[in-house]
């Protein structure tokens, strides 16, 4: 008996006193391999006595189970112990930076972004958008819209032009994006409700002119639209655009040589410390030209002013983009300066939608 | 347009204060643009006498004055103007001032030592003048203590309007005034004009030198003579309403001229009857005739324009300006006043032509009212006589005063019709009787006369703009525009419309900044990229660098990425989606998406980076964002082809073609060509993709938005990779497409996976090793299958490309 006790506490330190899996290994076969002290003990119960068997099996079966036992969960010890090293000498540095994504990266232009705006907030009141080519005769960019050949509305507008061809007419640059009305109602019968956004080129720069800017056009025609539904479409769009739940517009009586009545419409806000705020203050700003299609602007597209009539309005791109988002100046929108982009360009998922607001 | 305050209350009656005729003018069409008020921004200026100046103790320029602002206590004041001196009056002032020439506002100051408790003023400092050798001297007789800008009758406010061009009759104050008589603010006064009874006839006559159509460029011309008159300084109260509105005083009989401008929008012209010799002829100009005119400059005419010229010459530019020969000066005692009338189409050519931009031409350009061509004579005959004596002969006119009377066929419902404003008859029609309008007739449908001030109304709808500008346009109350249709809203975009959103969204995922640059690029860069057509060149530039519209994105975005580098940005990756132009009709233009990469500027990382990187760009980054925007775009890659080389802006070893067919290019890829880097003044690694949108092939029309049934097969996939040794210039996408090909109905993709040249192959020929992927759907294949399918790939490879299993 006291041989076994001693066995066992001896085989059980061995056991807890193994460092590694190989020590470990060396108890087990010392134990149980095939000359091991267990093992060489198991062997003795086949020349016993039933008696002696009956009283020694037990008890070097138990030592066995022990032993077993004791391993198993030495082994379980050592592995955790190796893998909690492993891991310990697996350490990486998280805060070594990784590489900027593409998408956090790229950037949309506010032009671009501003049209979307304006596409998702007259789409949902039932218009379509319009576009048609920069390059533009002289008839479809004035002569249609009622501005007389030498008119000094003409000269208003700073046309660039082309050289003339052989017949010597000369296209223009368009100076407006108002000859897609003409080539709206020329080709689609009423009701039209269509914004025409798009480039415009005008011979003019300085601090707040470029040759190059964009204009948002819109046409409503059908037998009953009125200056009345005019004032609405601008006031909702304002609200919408500049997201404030109030805007305060005033319509000056003006004069575009394709509209009359015409107005040009102010919206009221509040500049202080550079920034402007609509729905407050008192301040007026001139925000956009609008008025009922002239009668001779019908006429040139086949319709009669005494059944049809609407109206069009027309504003800067550019302008409203300003008026929202802060931009000082409008020259750097053209010069593709990558730190004006990455400050006042848009996120790639940056979607306008009225679902979600046009801005997040 | 600019008036004062009491000029426009010479002929209007009212009682409405500065800020209701503003806020008037504004709401009925008549934009005020800004008001000059001194009496307000001068109101703390007051004068004040000198009691003393005396040397200031510490400072050999300054004198320390004391003032006396009519208060009874001295005020201490410390002044360097040169004349300050005992005895003298002069304006001040009090601290708390704003002082318009510095600034500034004033505050109590010590200066060198002294308290200074205020300021005299200069000129230059009240912005009245650009004198600021001194402060101003004030009469011996000037009160003390009142305000100096009543004094000075500087408290006249200045008003400018912005003039819509559709408004001749506003460019005279009479018509202003009539149009806020019309909106209720008074009444309009001061419009008639005497009928001069002259002596004797004309001694100089007019013939219209003008046949035929040209008729027309002078209906009529009328002149008078005033004898005896003397010239010399017009009166001080209309030099003063002239320098108000920025017009400089010549002498009495050129001021009235330009009085009258203004006042009625009648300009007129007065020549020195002594200097003119004979009689005079209005004609067309003679080419290469001169003029030397009023403004000291000499012009060359040509037939384009009209003339007025007697014996000598030219003597005056028909309705834009006279000549120095026979203009007015202080020894003029014979007149010769002129009334004439213009087509405003030729005085518009002539003026741009020559430069020369007059209140005449301005007017004239925009249609003056005939009817007032002799009663503007008789005006300014009166004013003349009145200002300058002398004695009248009798008009001479020639031709005929126009009759511009038309008849227009007005329903009052209209008005609620365009507008949405219920005005009622009674109404429109009191408004339009106030600005000059006959009406015709009662009831619901008039007859409407424009008055002969109004070229500019036509028909009915300016009829109905007139009635509710001065009825109001705030009147009208906003109305929900219907919806068409009950229906939830349709989508709207077109092909190209959604093409184009989404190629922009897509690039900008890609890590590209989008950049809107100018549709016009010089010459020689639209040459580079293969455009220069003469038909897209711009005849009046605004820059010789913007002359030519554009046939490709990438000149723009070159210059642009330069642009950037030289600011120390050298990693760029920019987009542009946008026109381009081909021709000058319309579908000559076309919307395509572009994008350049430079330096390291690369999807997956720019720049130096602890884990890799830093590789400069190179053709296949743009040829992986052309894929993925085509991808985006839905363009299906069955039919697309890849051809190597491009145009000739692409290296030519280093680019690609992408098209649907050899006559459906539609973009290419590459590293840009050392030549164009060359001249552009570019420094690369550059990089760049251009696609034509409005070129790809459009999505095939489906019956149903049902997808295709998905089918999996039962059986695994299963790879084999073959090493194939090739010629160097074998295409890769050729080994590709012939492995594709060996067993369609089992090869569902075909990878490469190595490209090798070096140690252990030919110096001619490369290694190319691709990853086929068999996709059984039957049943799982046999050694024995698998065996000839391999076999299949290899030969069929062999075949197409003359390449050897590598051993």
């Amino acid at each position: 008996m006291t041989d076994l006790n001693q066995l066992e506490r001896d085989l059980l330190s061995q056991v807890e006193a193994a460092g590694d899996e190989a020590a470990l290994e060396s108890v087990r076969v010392s134990a149980l391999g095939k000359k091991g002290s267990v093992s060489e003990l198991l062997k003795t119960l086949g020349a016993m006595t039933p008696e002696e068997r009956k009283e020694r099996g037990p008890l070097i079966n138990g030592l066995r189970d022990k032993v077993q036992g004791a391993l198993a969960a030495k082994k379980e010890t050592l592995a955790e112990a190796a893998l909690g090293a492993r891991l310990a000498a697996e350490r990486i540095d998280v805060t070594l930076p990784v590489q900027e994504a593409p998408e956090a990266r790229g950037r949309i232009h506010p032009i671009s972004q501003v049209i979307e705006e304006l596409t998702a907030i007259f789409a949902d009141m039932g218009f379509s958008v319009a576009e048609g080519p920069d390059i533009e005769t002289d008839y479809l960019n004035f002569t249609a819209l009622n501005f007389p050949v030498g008119h000094p509305a003409r000269e208003m507008h700073d046309t660039f032009f082309l050289a003339p061809d052989e017949k010597g007419e000369r296209k223009v640059l368009r100076t407006h994006t108002s000859p897609v009305q003409i080539r709206t109602m020329t080709s689609q019968k009423p009701p039209i409700r269509v914004i025409i956004p798009g480039r415009t080129y005008r011979h003019d720069s300085d601090q707040t002119h470029t040759p190059m800017f964009h204009q948002v056009e819109g046409l409503v025609i059908d037998k009953q639209a009125n200056i009345a539904h005019m004032k609405w479409i601008l006031e909702e769009f304002c609200k919408a655009f500049f997201e404030v739940d109030q805007v305060k517009m005033r319509f000056r009586p003006s004069f575009f040589p394709f509209t009359e009545p015409s107005a040009e419409v102010d919206i009221q806000c509040s500049r202080k410390g550079g920034e402007i705020r609509f729905g407050e203050g008192t301040d007026w700003l001139e925000i956009l030209g609008c008025g009922m299609v002239h009668p001779n602007v019908l006429r040139n597209c086949g319709l009669d002013p005494d059944e049809y009539q609407g109206f069009a309005w027309g504003m800067g791109i550019d302008r409203i983009a300003m008026l929202k988002y802060g931009m000082p100046d409008l020259r750097p929108f053209f010069e593709a300066d990558v730190r004006w982009l990455n400050h006042y360009g848009f996120r790639p998922l940056d979607i306008p939608s009225l679902v979600s607001g046009l801005t997040s | 347009m600019k008036f004062t305050l009491s000029w426009l209350k010479d002929h209007l009656e009212t009682n409405a204060s500065l800020d209701e005729i503003v806020e008037t003018l504004t709401r009925i069409g008549l934009e005020v643009e800004g008001v000059e008020d001194k009496a307000k921004t001068l109101g703390a200026y007051i004068n004040a006498y000198v009691i003393s100046a005396e040397q200031h103790p510490n400072a050999d320029r300054l004198r320390v004055c004391m003032v006396d602002t009519g208060t009874g206590s001295p005020i201490q004041v410390v002044c360097g103007a040169p004349n300050a001196r005992t005895g003298m009056k002069s304006v001040f002032a009090p601290p708390g001032t704003y002082v318009p020439g510095k600034n500034i506002t004033l505050g109590v100051g010590t200066i060198r030592g002294v308290e200074s408790a205020g300021m005299l003023c200069s000129a230059a400092e009240l912005e009245l003048s650009e004198d600021h050798d001194g402060i101003i001297e004030l009469p011996e007789d000037a009160p003390i203590g009142v305000a100096y800008a009543a004094y000075a009758k500087l408290d006249d406010p200045v008003i400018e309007i912005n003039l819509t061009p559709n408004r001749p009759d506003c460019t005279s104050i009479f018509g202003i005034a009539r149009d806020l008589a019309a909106a209720g603010l008074g009444t309009l006064k001061g419009g008639d004009v005497p009928a001069i009874q002259g002596k004797g006839a004309c001694p100089v006559s007019v013939t219209l030198d003008l046949s035929g159509d040209d008729a027309k460029l002078c209906p009529t011309f009328a002149l008078r003579l005033v004898r005896g008159v003397k010239n010399g300084p017009s009166p001080e109260w209309m030099q003063r309403r002239l320098l108000s509105i920025g017009l400089r005083p010549i002498n009495a009989l050129v001021d009235i001229t330009n009085y009258i401008t203004f006042d009625r929008g009648r300009p007129l012209h007065v020549f020195d009857a002594k200097k003119v010799k004979g009689n005079l002829t209005v004609r067309r100009a003679r080419d290469g005739e001169e003029v030397l005119a009023l403004d000291g400059r000499t012009y060359k005419l040509d037939a384009g324009t009209v003339v007025i010229a007697d014996e000598n010459g030219v003597e005056s530019i028909a309705g834009i300006m006279g000549g120095e020969h026979s203009g007015s000066d202080e020894g003029t005692t014979d007149v010769l006043i002129e009334s004439a009338l213009w087509d405003p189409l030729n005085i518009a050519q002539t003026g741009r032509k020559h430069g020369i931009i007059t209140d005449a031409r301005y007017r004239f350009e925009r249609g003056i009212d005939p009817a007032f061509t002799v009663p503007g004579l008789d005006l300014a005959t009166k004013m003349v006589i009145d200002l300058c004596g002398g004695e009248p002969t009798e008009a001479v006119v020639a031709g005929k005063v126009p009759d511009t009377t038309r008849v227009i066929d007005f329903p009052y419902s209209e008005v609620p019709r365009l507008s949405g404003l219920d005005v009622k008859p009674a109404e429109s029609e009191e408004i339009l009787k106030k600005l000059g309008f006959k009406v015709e007739g009662s009831g619901e449908r008039v007859n409407v006369v424009p008055p002969s001030w109004r070229p500019d109304i036509e028909g009915k709808a300016d009829l109905v703009e007139e009635v509710i500008r001065i009825a109001g346009v705030d009147r009208i109350e906003p109305k929900p525009l219907p919806r068409l249709e009950a229906t939830v809203a349709k989508p709207i975009l077109t092909l190209i419309q959604k093409r184009t959103r989404v190629a922009r969204r897509s690039l900008a995922m890609r890590g590209l900044v989008e950049a809107v640059t100018w549709s016009f690029i010089s010459k020689d860069e639209a040459e580079l990229f293969g455009g220069g057509d003469a038909r897209l060149a711009l005849a009046n530039p605004i820059a010789a660098e913007l002359s030519d519209m554009r046939p490709s994105l990438l000149p723009g975005l070159l210059k642009a990425a330069q642009r950037n580098a030289d600011r120390g940005i050298g990693d760029v990756a920019l987009f542009e989606v946008g026109q381009t132009f081909a021709s000058d009709e319309p579908e000559g233009q076309s919307i395509k998406a572009a994008a350049v990469r430079r330096g390291t500027a690369r999807a997956e990382g720019v720049g130096r980076h602890w884990n890799g990187g830093a590789e400069s760009v190179d053709a296949f980054d743009v040829k992986a964002d052309v894929f993925a925007l085509l991808t985006a775009l839905g363009i299906p890659a069955g039919g697309l082809q890849i051809v190597a080389g491009g145009p000739a802006w692409f290296h030519p070893g280093r680019s690609g073609t992408l098209q649907f067919g050899p006559k459906n290019i539609v973009g290419a890829f590459g590293e840009v060509h050392p030549k164009i880097l060359k001249a552009l003044d570019l420094k690369g690694p550059l990089v760049a993709f251009e696609l034509n949108l409005d070129a790809l092939p459009p999505p095939k029309a489906k019956p149903t938005k049902m997808k295709p049934k998905l089918s999996l097969p039962d059986f695994q996939p299963l790879t084999r990779d073959f090493a194939f040794v090739v010629g160097r210039d074998v295409a890769a996408g050729d080994i590709v497409k012939a492995a594709q090909g060996a067993e369609r109905a089992l090869i569902v993709g075909v990878d490469v996976f190595d490209i090798y040249e070096g140690t252990g192959i030919d110096p001619d020929k490369k290694s190319v090793a691709i990853a086929v992927t068999l996709q059984p759907t039957e049943k799982t294949l046999t050694d024995v299958e698998i065996e000839a399918v391999t076999a299949k790939i290899v030969a069929e490879v062999s075949k197409k490309t003359g390449a050897v299993l590598r051993g």
